[in-house]
């Protein structure tokens, strides 16, 4: 079968111009944009009052490829940018873009506080279990005992559940899918956008160049294989039980959805009083 | 303000005054002594003129959401001192490479490392010209008083906003504590430059294609789909990563920029230059140890003046290679041991230059650079 196209139908949101994209075959980033552009679609933000802005890595690329206000910053710094974009210009939807190492590991500490404060933005963490881009070392999500170009032997250090530390942080919407749940990672992407305050979204991801061949998944199609087996929908339970370990179950679904205070509308207010 | 104040600042208030002044509406900080009275007065004040200040978590942060802050289209500060200045020197590469206006006020204490927390230094004039990794220039000023915090602080937003730069406040621990009379001038005498906007369509704009050497800026927001990126990156703001050639008119542009503006930045206060034959070369609370020692030394008839650098990068290659004859000797006269030094040696040659260094924790007494001063008139 022959699929002829002159342009893909979601060109409009994308820089039509940088593809083709940097990403491997069998990647999941495709996916999760993919998924991102349809919550895009179906929602009713103004595409001129969006910016995406991404750190480093593979998922960093995310912010070139779509056709908005977009920032690609230093490693791990993305959330720190995304508050200062949106308290100075608190019209603006800001999503962050970003993957596991990015955001947990060098950009960790601004994770956890910018979910503290409530920043009134949308963290999507693409997590492949490893740094894809410098050749598939160790990241903070590595789990117990999987093999990588730094953990020859097998990772021998615990991993970060990413939706744990989100809602211990004080995140008021979290959610975990793979890139196998498209419709349901849509769906969540959708009420991530939103959400006022600080939503948090983990796509589960295969790495299959850099992760997946030295455990066993060789190709994407193994992962989510893997994912299609092993992924459980546990909607409302406590992240905290959410953990992610190697041959093991993977549990997804909403976990937080709360309302809270955001230091944005704080900051208004302060504002009101302090000029009275 | 309508009318002229008189205030009695201290330097570190007067700076955030003339930021305030300046239009930054944007303050991102992390506590360190001896800058910490900054934050804390842009704390209450920023509010009051509907601007946002935040606390960040460290001070890389607060150089990110400063950037930030910029592209959200406000004007953005940060305030630090040495240790939280080794921290903002990975972002202040990615505004140097971005191009994005901001402000940092460095009040310098002694170092390296934690060093002496609160007392005076003056060794992060290198690390302010060449802190981040990669080729780039960037913009320092450097304050004696109260007054040119406050001035300086103003001056260094509209050179960020005219030229796209992070611009360094080089202050120091005494002039930051030192309290003086201040003359804030009534608003309409306070000169106050923005970043160009594009004026053509967002089809036809091309973000980082400058006019001359800077190129006008679109925020987010205003329709003009910027891509922004630290990844070497083309006329259309796309990464060309792997393009020596694009590289080259990408450094060169950030660099010139800066390099060929030299004498439109130059801001040098001369005292007693126009006879003098032995010329002190300072800056910041040295260059005020620096002018009493002048003055003492032509009470006693010999000839020697003061160059005190505000603008100390880009540096004032040009006007040091013009008086380097008429000059027999220069004694430099900072708080570190050797930095401006180098400068000066560069350009006027090692055998003119005599260093007269403090370590920090302390500021020169005049009577020490008088005595050095008698000395080099007597080696003669």
């Amino acid at each position: 079968m022959e699929i002829e196209a002159k342009s893909h139908p979601f060109d409009k949101y994308l820089r039509a111009d940088r593809i083709p994209h940097i990403w491997c075959p069998g990647c999941g980033l495709g996916t999760a944009l993919n998924c991102f552009l349809q919550a895009l679609e179906e929602t009713e933000i103004d595409l001129k009052n969006l910016a995406v802005v991404s750190g480093i890595g593979c998922a960093g690329r995310v912010a070139g490829y779509i056709n908005v206000d977009s920032y690609h910053t230093t490693h791990g710094r993305a959330i720190p940018f995304a508050t200062g974009l949106k308290l100075a210009n608190p019209k603006l939807k800001v999503v962050v873009f970003s993957g596991d190492g990015d955001l947990f590991a060098i950009g960790g500490n601004h994770f956890i506080h910018a979910a503290r404060r409530n920043i009134d933005m949308t963290v999507i963490c693409v997590n492949n279990y490893n740094y894809g881009m410098t050749g598939g070392q160790l990241g903070p999500t590595t789990p117990l005992e999987a093999r990588t170009t730094t953990a020859p032997y097998g990772n021998i250090e615990h991993p970060f559940n990413l939706c744990h530390v989100a809602a211990a942080s004080g995140a008021v919407y979290v959610a975990r899918w793979t890139t196998l749940h498209v419709r349901r990672l849509k769906e969540s992407m959708k009420e991530a956008l939103n959400k006022k305050g600080f939503s948090f979204v983990e796509v589960i991801a295969p790495c299959p160049t850099a992760f997946g061949r030295r455990n066993r998944e060789p190709s994407g199609l193994d992962t989510l294989r893997y994912y299609k087996e092993h992924s459980v929908i546990k909607h409302g339970i406590d992240p905290s039980e959410a953990d992610i370990e190697i041959g093991g179950d993977i549990i997804v679904g909403k976990f937080v959805d709360i309302e809270k205070h955001t230091f944005n509308e704080a900051v208004e207010e302060l504002i009101k009083k302090a000029r009275k | 303000m309508k009318k002229e104040q008189i205030k009695f600042y201290s330097g570190n208030i007067a700076a955030a005054e003339g930021a305030i002044a300046a239009g930054c509406r944007f303050f991102a900080g992390y506590p360190i002594t001896p800058s910490s009275e900054i934050a804390e007065h842009m704390a209450r004040r920023l509010p009051q003129v509907g601007g946002v200040f935040i606390q960040m978590e460290d001070e890389l942060a607060s150089m990110a959401a400063i950037l930030g802050a910029s592209w959200g289209g406000a004007k953005a500060m940060t305030a630090t001192s040495g240790p939280g200045f080794s921290l903002m020197q990975e972002n202040i590469g990615l505004g140097a490479m971005t191009e994005t206006p901001c402000v940092v006020i460095n009040v310098q204490r002694a170092g390296p490392s934690t060093g002496m927390p609160t007392l005076v230094g003056q060794a992060d004039v290198m690390q302010a010209r060449w802190g981040s990794h990669g080729d780039y220039e960037i913009i320092a000023l450097s304050p004696s008083s109260p007054q040119e915090c406050f001035d300086l602080t103003i001056k260094a937003f509209n050179l960020a906003e005219e030229y796209r730069v992070p611009v360094v406040v080089l202050m120091d621990e005494s002039v930051a504590h030192m309290f003086e009379k201040v003359v804030i001038p009534p608003e309409n005498k306070i000169k106050i430059v923005n970043r160009k906007k594009p004026d053509v369509p967002p089809e036809k704009y091309l973000p980082f294609k400058p006019e001359g050497y800077v190129p006008p800026m679109a925020c987010a927001g205003e329709g003009y789909n910027v891509h922004v990126t630290g990844l070497t990156h083309d006329e259309k703001g796309y990464p060309q990563a792997t393009d020596p050639e694009v590289q080259e008119r990408l450094v060169r542009r950030l660099c010139d920029k800066i390099r060929k503006n030299e004498r439109k930045m130059r801001d040098i206060d001369e005292y007693e230059m126009d006879d003098a034959d032995v010329a002190l070369v300072s800056f910041g609370i040295s260059g005020r140890s620096s002018k009493a020692a002048v003055k003492e030394a032509r009470r006693r008839g010999y000839k020697v003046g003061l160059i005190r650098l505000r603008t100390i990068w880009p540096f004032p290659d040009e006007y040091f290679e013009k008086i380097a004859g008429d000059i027999k000797k220069f004694i430099v006269v900072e708080i570190n041991y050797g930095q401006i030094k180098l400068e000066v040696e560069r350009n006027v040659g090692k055998e003119k230059v005599i260093l007269l260094p403090k370590f920090g924790g302390e500021i020169h007494k005049p009577h020490e650079i008088y005595e050095k001063i008698k000395e080099v008139y007597n080696g003669d």
